[in-house]
This record gives C-alpha cells, sequence and structure tokens, in this order.
C-alpha cells in the first residue's frame, strides 16, 4: 500500500505545495516550525480540504479536487497521532483506546478483546481504568499510539510525538516507539524537527520548509 | 466599608428570613395541603419541566450554530436570541398575545387547526420558554465555542461522524456549562410571572403557577398560602445558587 499525494494548499504566508509517495514504512517529515508540517498531515487526515490536488491511498481516492471527490476524516482510516495527544480527557485510558473500535460499530466482545490486547501489547494493561489526566507524559503518549493503531489504520500520521515529553523521557520512549513503528506495515509519516530522530526514524526523509516539499 | 457591606447583606437576609418567621411549621404545612397550592405547585412542576426539555430539544442546536457556524446575520442572530433577557416580562406577555392570541397574527391559523394557545397550559409554557431560554443558550453557546477543537478532530480520524462526535465528545466536555445553563433556565421559568399573567391569565389549574398564585393569595389576603408557596419558590432559589456554584467550582478544579 502506497500513500500519493499531490496537493496545494493556501496558507497565510505562502502556499503549501507537497507531492510524494509514501510506501509503507516510516517516513521522516523533517523541517522548521510553521513550515506546513502539521497542514499537510491535517490535509491526508482529510481535517481541511486541499485547494488544489489529489490524495490516494493505494488504489482509494480520498480527494480530488478534479472530480470534487473528498473523503471526509472519519471514512478516511487515517490515524493521527496529534502533538499533545488530544486524548479525551473525560474517557479513562481503556475508552479512550476503545473508541475508534466503537466508531467502527464494532460487536462489544470483538471490542473488549482488542482492547485488552492493545493494552497488554503497549504494556498499558495496568492502567485502562485510569483517567487520563493522571498519567505521565510516556504513558500518554503510549495510550495516543495504542488508541490510533487499535483500529488497524490504513495510514498512520504523527505529529511531534516525541515534542511533549521532557528530554529525560524522551530518549526513552523514542526508543520504544522505534521498535513498535518498525513493526508497523503502512505508509506512516513521522513529523519531527528534532536532529535525534533522524537516526531511528530517518531511513526514508522529506524536507518541508515554507510550504515546499523536497527529498 | 465593612458596614456597608453588611448593610447590603441584611438588606438581602432579613426579608427573606422575615418570610419563614411569618408562619410556623403547622401553618406552613397545611398552606401547603389547600387545593390552592397543590395546585399550584403540580403546574409549576409540569410546565417548568416541559420548558427545559423544549429549551433543551431547541436551543442546543441552536447555540452550537451560533458557537461554530459562520453566515450572515449570525451576529443579528445572536443579539436576538439575547433579547429576551433584557426585554420587560409584561412586555414579552403581550408581545406573544399580539402574535399567538385570539386575535393574534397567528391567530387565525391556529384557529383553523382547533388550537386555541393564549389563557391555557400551552401559553404558561410559551410565556416561560420565551423568557428562560435564552439563559441556557447562552450557556451553551460560550460552552461550544470554548471547546477543544482538537479533541473534535481526533475523533474524527478515529472514525467518528460530526453528530456521534458532537454526542460523544463536544457534549460531554460542554456539560458542567450545560448543566448550569440548565439550572438558570429552569429558575427563570420557575420565577416567571410578568409573561405568563399578560399571556396565559391566572387560572387556577390552568395557568397559576406558583409566583401568580403568590400574588393572588396575597391580593386576596391568604398570608399563609402566599408566604408557604414563597418560601418553596426561595428554597428552590437557594438549591439553583447553590448547584451553579457547585458546578462552576468543579469546572475551575
Amino acid at each position: 500500500m502506497t500513500l500519493r499525494f499531490d496537493v496545494r494548499r493556501r496558507l497565510r504566508e505562502f502556499t503549501l505545495v507537497a507531492a510524494a509517495e509514501i510506501p509503507a514504512g516510516v517516513t521522516l517529515l523533517e523541517g522548521p516550525s510553521g513550515g506546513g508540517k502539521t497542514t499537510l498531515l491535517r490535509l491526508i487526515a482529510g481535517l481541511i480540504p486541499p485547494d488544489g490536488g489529489r490524495i490516494a491511498l493505494g488504489e482509494r481516492v480520498l480527494a480530488d479536487t478534479a472530480t470534487r471527490t473528498f473523503v471526509p476524516p472519519d471514512a478516511r482510516n487515517v490515524a493521527l497521532v496529534f502533538q499533545e495527544y488530544a486524548l479525551f480527557p473525560h474517557l479513562d485510558v481503556a475508552s479512550n483506546v476503545e473508541f475508534g473500535l466503537r466508531a467502527r460499530r464494532v460487536p462489544a466482545p470483538e471490542r473488549a478483546a482488542r482492547v485488552r490486547r492493545t493494552l497488554d501489547r503497549f504494556e498499558i494493561a495496568a492502567l485502562a481504568r485510569a483517567r487520563v489526566t493522571e498519567l505521565s507524559g510516556g504513558q500518554r503518549q503510549r495510550v495516543a499510539l495504542a488508541r490510533a493503531l487499535v483500529v488497524e489504520p490504513a495510514a498512520l500520521l504523527l505529529d511531534e510525538p516525541l515534542a511533549a515529553l521532557d528530554p529525560s523521557t524522551r530518549d526513552r520512549v523514542r526508543g520504544e516507539l522505534a521498535a513498535i513503528l518498525a513493526g508497523i506495515d503502512v505508509p506512516t509519516i513521522f513529523v519531527s524537527h528534532d536532529p535525534s530522530d533522524r537516526e531511528p526514524f530517518g531511513a526514508r526523509t522529506l524536507h518541508l520548509e515554507r510550504g515546499e516539499l523536497a527529498r | 466599608m465593612v458596614f456597608a457591606a453588611a448593610l447590603l447583606v441584611a438588606f438581602i437576609v432579613l426579608p427573606l428570613a422575615g418570610l419563614v418567621a411569618h408562619i410556623t411549621p403547622s401553618a406552613f404545612g397545611e398552606a401547603l395541603r389547600t387545593p390552592a397550592a397543590r395546585h399550584a405547585l403540580k403546574l409549576s412542576a409540569i410546565t417548568t419541566t416541559i420548558t427545559l426539555g423544549v429549551t433543551l430539544v431547541l436551543g442546543t442546536p441552536l447555540a452550537y450554530v451560533l458557537a461554530r457556524a459562520d453566515f450572515p446575520g449570525r451576529r443579528l442572530v445572536d443579539a436576538v436570541a439575547d433579547l429576551p433577557i433584557v426585554v420587560p416580562p409584561a412586555v414579552a406577555g403581550i408581545a406573544l398575545l399580539f402574535a399567538f392570541g385570539r386575535n393574534g397574527t397567528l391567530g387565525p391559523l391556529l384557529h383553523a387547526f382547533g388550537v386555541q394557545l393564549s389563557f391555557s397550559t400551552a401559553a404558561v409554557v410559551l410565556a416561560q420558554t420565551f423568557v428562560s431560554a435564552p439563559f441556557y443558550v447562552r450557556a451553551a453557546r460560550s460552552a461550544f465555542a470554548g471547546a477543544d477543537r482538537t479533541l473534535e478532530a481526533a475523533s474524527a480520524t478515529l472514525g467518528m461522524g460530526p453528530l456521534r462526535t458532537f454526542a460523544y465528545i463536544t457534549v460531554p466536555l460542554a456539560a458542567p456549562a450545560l448543566l448550569g445553563g440548565a439550572v438558570l433556565t429552569w429558575a427563570r421559568a420557575l420565577g416567571e410571572f410578568g409573561a405568563t399573567i399578560m399571556f396565559a391569565g391566572n387560572l387556577e389549574g390552568v395557568s397559576q403557577t406558583l409566583p401568580l398564585a403568590v400574588y393572588l393569595n396575597l391580593e386576596s389576603d391568604d398570608l399563609p398560602i402566599a408566604t408557604a408557596l414563597s418560601i418553596v419558590l426561595v428554597a428552590f432559589s437557594l438549591f439553583v445558587v447553590a448547584a451553579v456554584r457547585l458546578t462552576a467550582e468543579r469546572e475551575a478544579a
């Protein structure tokens, strides 16, 4: 499965123009803040429409301004891990992870089994009934990742998933994240402007600056 | 400074305490058991519940649209939605009469369908909704405007459509503010007097709500009933103030 996009979107100070093919596995998306990285992820997730262009995941067209196609975010099966994780504060850890399965109307018994398996895999089973507001940064990050991956998304987008962590936690979590992402076989875009992320995640790297995407 | 503060507090507390001092517990119980009091209590309970239900069902979408949608005239609609808060209730009553009364603008149409609104229990609900709904709409609007949009975006990327995101994310997160607004609306509906007496009249069991019963019984010199019902209204008011404060504190925490 390959994620292909060739899109244009007008931003305040420049126009984002980005075209690339993202194969399965991790692609690091680098560049300074305000260069359009988050906007590109939001375009791919369907949270905003492109002004022009096309986005396709394998054979499936997610957006095409030429044919006025626009698949809404809830029908794309593209998971996005937000920078501050955006965990639902009124739900406990298990319910956060379960959310995407409820969205897909997975039957309750199967839902419970998949949540349990995912919590085990991310070593957060002991936190199942904890409120997400009580978690440490590293734990939140794992819940966010578990919530995104439990639905088996067709593509995974991570918006600076380590930036919200304190430096000492960050190195440990970076290693864990690298191990998890190594086992995922869908197009994955990892946004970062931290040079330390190059070694584990930078086998393929794209650079985005002032709306211009380059290798 | 302290004296001025104490003076104002005493000014508020003394008359309310005086209400309680004005009646013995047995006379209070007896007054509440009279048919007039029982009818008023029952009518107020029913009408304020319906008013609250109508306000929640119609006010929630309105508040959401006002908070989120951008359309020409949004600010005007916004101002109109607030208007009943500042319009004198008696004026609201006359306006409702002119609109929905037998000789009102919509009177002939309603009459054709066999509906007569004015001087009925339905008129009580209309009067209450008119004056009290804006309190809920205001609270809900600011809650929806202040909601964390990232959480709604997260819900969407996890596969929840807009309606379910609203139900599972937006509403639960806004719940304390919605509850506070609902309590205020209910309290305002319970105390509604001016618009009700103008538009719905003052018929026992039909349109004589608690405040109207207080007024009528005071006029007809039945002081115990007026006093007892007043105490009930003050007790509800105390409950409302406490409830609103508690939710505000919980929200701040």
